[in-house]
């Protein structure tokens, strides 16, 4: 079965993009990946369309988590999730980790295999650590 | 090393790590990466006596910090535990397949 996917949504897109290059340089190109960053007008901020979009780009059967930065990108993603299809939502995680350590780590988990329960639980140890 | 039966075998194996900022983020992605390859069981650890830690575990591979100039000890138990160590020892002898620019 195909990796479960990683999401990465900051309010900054530069934050964003380089916690991406990360994960690919670090852990590689066999995870499903993908990336988002500032409002639609160019400025810091997420929005629910984009991380939607994001979701669809690094979606994969095996499920998806979302790694976070502050506030509205968290509360933004939870809509995002919520406005998917039924048969989406339920593999859609938001992982309680830091944003950069937590992509990295997410995606190493999720290149070994793992279930998408433990790819979020691998995330939030690493932040608990 | 090779102690165990056809079915279940038990191997251990040691390498000094020669990476100029040892095992630091990116060769502890690459060595759980290799680790969850295998089937076996597969722990290292700073010295032949432990303490020993899960190979397999990103979190617990990045908080381990073994410096270079230390000496990483592998051991495994399991059907393909003789080839993971092999393995492994293997990825640290070729440094980790990077140059030493850090990071």
């Amino acid at each position: 079965m195909e990796s479960v996917g990683v999401v990465i949504v900051s309010h900054s897109p530069k934050v964003a993009e380089g916690a991406a290059d990360m994960v690919r340089q670090m852990v590689g190109e066999e995870v499903p990946l993908a990336w988002t960053g500032g409002n639609p007008s160019g400025g810091l901020g997420t929005d629910v369309g984009q991380i939607m979009s994001a979701i669809d780009r690094a979606w994969s059967d095996a499920g998806v988590v979302v790694l976070v930065d502050l506030g509205g990108a968290e509360t933004n993603s939870e809509m995002a999730i919520e406005m998917l299809s039924d048969d989406r939502r339920g593999k859609v995680l938001i992982c309680n980790a830091p944003v950069v350590e937590g992509a990295v780590v997410a995606a190493t988990e999720a290149a070994g295999g793992s279930s998408v329960d433990t790819v979020r639980q691998t995330a939030e140890e690493y932040s608990a650590r | 090393m090779n102690n165990g039966t056809a079915t279940e075998t038990a191997a251990t194996d040691a390498i000094l790590i020669e990476h100029e900022v040892g095992l630091h983020a990116r060769p502890s992605v690459k060595l759980t990466k290799l680790a969850k390859t295998f089937a076996s069981k597969i722990e290292l650890g700073l010295s032949k006596d432990g303490p020993w830690i899960d190979a397999k575990s990103i979190v617990k591979v990045m908080a381990f910090k073994a410096a270079k100039g230390s000496t990483l000890h592998f051991r495994a138990h399991g059907g393909d535990a003789t080839q993971a160590v092999a393995a492994l020892v293997d990825l640290v002898r070729r440094d980790f397949d990077e140059s030493h620019n850090g990071g």
